[in-house]
């Protein structure tokens, strides 16, 4: 396997205020002048290091999913860009689009919907390699290595076996096998663990963790859960109605937030023990409406300490010591 | 009041597949004291469900109670013809379910929904009825005026808080809450908790909550019964399970959970392996072939429920030992796969 990526001092994915804004309700809404827009990712900015972890936190419909799909060129983005090794990832073409393709790779979030039931584990594991145009001849060893890799015990045992045949966890490491096997540079993972029981979510974080040092991947791991995005990355970003609410070291994020919003997302997270807050949040009911945020800044309507500026003006992301924060407070 | 409102022995649900059955649940006993919440805690697969859906006689086409009884307030709930059950439902026994998207009908207003509810279940009539509405959307915390929405026209939290209103709206005893925040974000999650728990308190209700998660049952619960593989591996109080487990298995358990207030760099251990297929159950100890513990009787033996503190049980042969395995628990190393 390659050694691991050593900083050469330029991002491996810089993301220049990308935006993804949708169109929602058909042609008729639009005739009664209905129609309106949603803006899943509106201006966000930042850099990924050569070997980093980013996690993306946030709510349902903070943009995080929709940032994973614009950084692996699912979607294209309605503005701003996205360089990838320097290059505009919104400009690659033909070979030069099937080698991006090919180093950039998503874990999904439920195993059992990520691989084709009717397919063998050798077959799973075969497709990329296929088509990669790797020969027939390699294939099973690069298999049975991409299952070693996931620290899948004695994988040839396996190859011939269907989805259904695997328990949730096991499952989730030939996914992850499948990302891994043509050794990418980037992974996106999005919540790869939501759908798996406790006692096994532990191990395959172990092996994400694991691997992701081995392979010197960068990665970006996409959740609503702080506690595992701190077991698995240095530095998060928070998000909230598409724009990017705080970013900086995970840690200093858990132990003190600055963001109002943060604040809120880190009370929130629940622990197991029995001798723990009961305070409620300090953050307003009710849910972010996507198609109609709030003027100024978007947490606004839910923030206990907004005031008349925030009202009136779009708060820039700030530096503020270690890390970044959208906030007039900062 | 420590009296018991629910008290459930040897409870056994049985699935008939192809020629022959399997146990789901096979002995299950536990009491919920009135006015207190009780967790239910287990992976998937546990059973936790089938003991909820068994309570409420609402089950499977092919699942059956195939022994044991639940005594609830006097009646034997596994003994009631059909007919009497069906008048416990709403009345004394309500269900929370886990995604109010799929329990709510989207093409009826909520309103209508709790309609039904108060008036054919409740014999109220329709401006009782009206005002129980307006009575239980304030309580959850909605406008009245949302009354007339649609399921679709609420976020996944409100539609919690319907399910919640609707549960509570004949004033039941005893409710069943399966994984009611499970699909919902953290902020919300804990918003809805907190309504529960406010709930609770205020009408002095008594909750069963099925849950995954054991900080859920850190948060809000009063006892907690922990299941593995259809059994009880351990119960007692909150606070004496989490502090002091003392079955292997929720020792694993508690190591394999992140916790934000621990230290950074701790490590997350799983339990390697995985549950038993209840099709064919190993004997003894069902936990005993992922135990790091397990010695030679654990294979052959079904464990008893031992007292390890008064009220606090765990159906291990060597929970006489639990503190000092407590302390073997914590190192990762104990739970490696030999392999």
């Amino acid at each position: 396997m390659r050694p691991p990526a050593t900083g050469t001092g330029k991002p491996l994915v810089s993301i220049r205020e990308a935006r993804l804004h949708y169109r929602v309700g058909g042609a008729l809404s639009a005739l009664r002048g209905r129609s309106s827009v949603v803006k899943a990712v509106d201006g966000v900015s930042f850099d990924i290091a050569r070997g980093e972890s980013i996690g993306l936190l946030g709510e349902s419909g903070c943009g995080k999913t929709s940032m994973g799909r614009l950084l692996l060129k699912l979607e294209s983005p309605t503005g701003g860009e996205i360089l990838f090794d320097g290059e505009d990832v919104a400009r690659l073409r033909g070979k030069a689009l099937r080698h991006y393709r090919a180093r950039t790779q998503l874990i999904f979030q439920n195993p059992f919907d990520a691989v084709n039931p009717r397919f063998t584990i050798r077959s799973i594991l075969a497709e990329p390699l296929e088509n990669a145009g790797l020969s027939k001849d390699e294939h099973d060893a690069r298999i049975v290595a991409a299952l070693e890799l996931v620290r899948l015990p004695q994988p040839a045992q396996y190859l011939d076996r269907y989805p259904h045949q695997l328990s949730g966890g096991q499952l989730q490491r030939v996914v992850m096998a499948r990302a891994l096997i043509l050794q990418p540079d980037f992974v996106v993972a999005d919540e790869p663990v939501s759908m798996l029981d406790v006692s096994v979510r532990a191990g395959v974080l172990n092996v994400f963790r694991d691997v992701r040092d081995r392979l010197g991947l960068t990665a970006i791991y996409i959740s609503h859960d702080l506690a595992l995005v701190r077991y698995v990355c240095e530095r998060t970003i928070v998000m909230y109605l598409g724009k990017v609410m705080e970013d900086g070291p995970t840690e200093d994020i858990v132990r003190e937030p600055l963001h109002p919003y943060s604040r809120a997302l880190v009370a929130a997270v629940p622990v197991p023990n029995p001798h723990q807050s009961h305070d409620p949040l300090p953050i307003g009911r009710g849910a972010p409406d996507p198609r109609n945020p709030p003027s100024g800044c978007v947490f606004r309507d839910r923030c206990p300490l907004a005031f008349d500026r925030c009202a009136s003006e779009v708060p820039a992301l700030r530096e503020a010591g270690t890390r970044h924060v959208a906030c007039h407070l900062f | 009041m420590t009296e018991t409102l629910l008290s459930v022995r040897d409870l056994k649900v049985s699935y008939r597949v192809g020629r022959g059955s399997l146990d789901a649940v096979d002995g299950v006993s536990f009491d919920v004291p009135r006015g207190s919440i009780l967790g239910l805690v287990g992976e998937s697969g546990c059973g936790k469900t089938t003991v909820a859906r068994a309570l409420t006689r609402v089950m499977a086409d092919n699942a059956f109670i195939s022994g044991g009884s639940m005594l609830f307030d006097g009646r034997d709930l596994a003994a009631l013809s059909e007919r009497d059950m069906n008048a416990l439902r709403w009345r004394e026994i309500a269900f929370i379910p886990q995604s109010a998207m799929n329990s709510l009908d989207p093409v009826y207003t909520v309103e209508y929904q709790l309609n039904e509810v108060l008036r054919l279940r409740g014999g109220m009539g329709r401006t009782e009825a009206r005002k129980r509405c307006e009575e239980l959307f304030e309580m959850v915390g909605i406008e009245a005026g949302r009354l007339r929405d649609y399921p679709h026209q609420f976020s996944g939290g409100m539609r919690q808080r319907v399910a919640i209103a609707l549960a509570l709206a004949l004033n039941p005893k005893l409710v069943i809450a399966d994984e009611p925040v499970t699909a919902l974000d953290v902020i919300v999650q804990r918003q809805i908790l907190d309504q529960l728990r406010d709930l609770q308190r205020q009408l002095g209700l008594s909750v069963i909550l099925v849950t995954h998660d054991i900080s859920v049952v850190a948060y809000i619960c009063d006892r907690t019964v922990v299941m593995y593989a259809g059994r009880v591996a351990e119960q007692g109080t909150m606070e004496a399970t989490l502090t002091q487990p003392s079955h292997p298995y929720s020792m694993g358990l508690r190591n394999a959970f992140p916790d934000l207030q621990g230290a950074a760099s701790g490590v997350l251990t799983p339990i390697e392996g995985a549950p038993p297929s209840l099709a064919d159950p190993p004997p003894g100890c069902r936990f005993a072939p992922r135990c790091p513990f397990s010695i030679e009787v654990c294979a052959s033996v079904t464990p008893p429920q031992v007292e390890v503190e008064p009220g606090h049980f765990a159906a291990c042969h060597r929970a006489g030992e639990a503190p000092l395995l407590r302390e073997r628990a914590r190192h990762v190393s104990t739970w490696m796969a030999e392999a």
